[in-house]
């Protein structure tokens, strides 16, 4: 389905060859080979140990991926002591990764990449391939979590899944009566110069999706891969609302303070936001019009790792249910565990369920998860989709 | 010549070598200024000129939109892009120009009876006094100033609360491109303040003496005298408040609105994954800096600094 560059290919299949070769020397020893993170063809079914930890592990991460509250054992138990790089934004990860000879530049070992960031760290080629059998909690995930095409490519695994949730629309319910209903609040006039959207170009997604319920005749088949034509009429619809906003947000921490002063009444978000603003005692809500988009994190594995044994067991780690829960309470979000369900109840009453974890497959077919835009349509043959630099000059017209 | 050899042959070995040593600088200035200029010249030259070179050429080259690498095919495509009236980023270069040049306007407006009254007016402590308030916000970080003045205009912050005080009614300054006048007008103004500071204290008494004397009344002193021999540091205070104001990309984020996309910012939004573009709209502000020092030096900015 996508283009593998071509050198890179080589260089997988010589690795391949190489780890074949080195497997039959020594078989049984597996995995802990340098620059390989113990990672061979997925295909192979085998589950290899991972070797000794190298007592420590360096992280890009979303603020709160590693948190003592549930890294802690992790460190005691493995010995691999965390070091965090927290990025605020998917921009500044894929810089961060893609600094000093890309690969994590032979400092940083894992990234929890968001889908708008994870296609594009595999093609720059930042990232490598894991042996995903090495993961044991991932045969529990949910299917739409399992071999994603945000993070997976060609039936390579490049991470493992980790938390995902859905982009939703944060209201003040004070000012805001009666509750929204739909994304189109954020395109209406109701509350306008109340009104912010996130300053990211994977925006347009939210545009595009929007565009399939109210203008079918585009015929937009997927949000993250536009023709020309409709990547315009997304733009468009864009622009158009811009009047009605009242700032585009970077950060979270500048939504929640937006929200906080008084200067916004609604806007798109994440829970995170909404979790943070009612543990302020703020008077918000937020609600998730189906379809919307959503974001799905991948704990990535970078190509020149240099503690790739600690790597892998932190992705064992914390893809196990009870973690899963541990880490869905903290930040807010869903896990890819879906027997993590029991143990987030246990930490806060009905948080299964508030977090759309029981929900039918037919749930997740309706949130259209973030990836990175690329030429290569998906639904057709031909090249003839945007790809992310369009995406970003496309956004660059909606808001300069 | 002679003098000096003689002294030279009658030292002893050690005090001879070095003052044939030093004689021989002397005679060859060239040398002498080789020698001090090598080091600080060399790391200009590798660091600045040479980072600035590479900056040009690389936007002279095209990213692979799929691994984000630079290809290095010459061709200005980066500047048919920019310079297309199709796109936004004529109008956000000069969204950036119309703000660096409103801000600098402001801040010399503000700066020069604050310069003028520390240096001609103020006694000494009052002097002291003037110059750490002018240089106190300088101590803390750009970015905490930044997130004070989010809360100062926010739509229930300290500005609304004191217009509500006095029974006028809210402004929607948040976000906005005059809340960023405002904050770029306070963060720029003590680059502004020091350098007229300067031009004006270095205006001996006597001019000004002399103007009273051939019987120019204040405003005539201050139009013919004063104003043109602080001229220069105005210009200089300028060079900096343009300068910064066309780089920031903080500034537009955490105060701007929905029209305040400024160069910094789409370099930045550029920068990780379209390396060329971004280095291709960087050198932008710089042509526009290059052609203000220009004017600035046939201002006789460069005096005053």
């Amino acid at each position: 389905m996508r283009r593998i560059p071509k050198r890179s290919r080589v260089t997988v299949v010589a690795v391949a060859a190489v780890t074949a070769a080195l497997a039959l020397v020594a078989s049984g020893c597996g995995g802990g080979g340098g620059g390989g993170g113990g990672s061979t063809s997925a295909s192979s079914g085998t589950t290899t140990t991972i070797g000794k930890g190298e007592g420590s592990l360096n992280v890009i991460e979303w603020p709160y991926y590693t948190y003592k509250s549930f890294a802690g054992p992790f460190e005691k138990q493995t010995g691999c002591i965390i070091h965090r790089k927290d990025a605020g934004t998917s921009q500044e990860m894929f810089a961060l990764m893609h600094a000093n000879g890309g690969g994590g530049g032979g400092q940083y070992d894992l990234v929890s990449a968001s889908g708008d960031a994870s296609l594009r760290l595999i093609d720059a080629g930042d990232v490598q391939p894991i042996d995903i059998n090495q993961i044991p909690s991932w045969k529990e995930f949910l299917p739409v979590f399992k071999s994603p095409p945000h993070n997976t490519v060609d039936g390579k695994h490049y991470g493992v899944s980790v938390q995902w949730g859905p982009n939703t629309l944060i209201y003040n319910t004070q000012n805001v009566s009666p509750a929204p209903t739909g994304w189109d609040a954020i395109y209406g006039s109701k509350y306008k110069g109340k009104l912010t959207v996130p300053n990211n170009a994977i925006q347009i997604a939210d545009a595009a999706l929007y565009l399939m319920q109210t203008k079918p005749s585009l015929g937009i088949k997927d949000p993250y891969e536009l023709t020309k034509d409709q990547l315009t009429a997304a733009t468009q619809l864009l622009i158009s609302q811009k009047p009605l906003l009242k700032r585009y947000w970077n950060y979270a921490a500048d939504e929640i303070a937006s929200f906080k002063n008084g200067d916004v009444s609604m806007g798109a978000g994440w829970p995170y936001q909404t979790l943070q603003l009612q543990g302020d005692k703020q008077p918000v809500k937020e609600i998730v019009p189906l379809p919307t988009t959503g974001w799905a994190d991948t704990w990535m594995l970078a190509a020149k790792a240099p503690h790739p044994n600690c790597a892998m067991k932190w992705m064992q780690y914390v893809t196990t249910p009870k973690v899963e829960a541990q880490q869905a309470i903290v930040f807010g979000e869903t896990p890819v565990n879906p027997l993590a369900c029991p143990y987030m109840n246990k930490i806060q009453k009905g948080s299964c369920a508030a977090y759309h974890l029981n929900e039918p497959a037919s749930y997740y077919n309706k949130i259209k998860f973030w990836k990175t835009p690329v030429p290569q349509c998906g639904w057709t043959t031909k090249q003839t989709c945007m790809d992310y630099n369009a995406w970003v000059q496309a956004w660059a017209q909606v808001t300069g | 010549m002679a003098a000096d050899a003689g002294v030279i042959e009658t030292g002893p070995p050690i005090r001879r070598a070095r003052l044939r040593l030093s004689g021989f600088f002397w005679r060859r200035p060239w040398l002498r200024a080789v020698g001090l200029l090598a080091l600080p010249l060399a790391v200009f030259l590798v660091v600045y000129v040479g980072s600035l070179g590479v900056l040009f050429i690389s936007s002279l080259w095209t990213s692979n939109s799929f691994t984000s690498t630079i290809e290095h095919t010459w061709t200005f495509a980066n500047y048919r892009t920019i310079f297309s009236r199709a796109g936004p980023y004529l109008h956000i270069a000069g969204f950036t120009l119309e703000m660096a040049a409103v801000v600098t306007l402001t801040c010399a407006v503000l700066a020069f009876p604050l310069a003028f009254f520390m240096a001609r007016l103020a006694g000494k402590r009052t002097r002291a006094l003037f110059f750490v308030m002018v240089l106190l916000p300088l101590w803390s970080s750009y970015l905490v100033r930044l997130y004070a003045w989010q809360t100062i205009l926010a739509h229930n912050g300290a500005i609304n609360w004191a217009l509500n005080g006095l029974g006028l009614p809210d402004q929607n300054l948040a976000y906005t491109n005059i809340a960023m006048w405002i904050v770029y007008t306070y963060v720029w103004l003590p680059f502004m303040v020091l350098p007229i500071y300067a031009a004006l204290e270095r205006i001996p008494d006597s001019y000004l003496e002399a103007s009273a004397d051939l019987g120019a009344r204040g405003w005539r002193t201050f139009r013919s005298v004063i104003l043109p021999l602080a001229l220069p540091g105005v210009v200089a205070g300028s060079i900096f408040t343009f300068a910064l104001t066309l780089g920031d990309y903080i500034t537009p984020a955490l105060i701007g609105g929905t029209n305040s996309d400024m160069i910094g910012t789409i370099v930045y939004q550029n920068f990780s994954t379209n390396l060329p573009f971004a280095a291709a709209f960087a050198v932008i502000p710089m042509a526009i800096m290059g052609a203000y020092l220009l004017i600035a030096r046939r201002l006789g900015a460069f005096e005053a600094l």
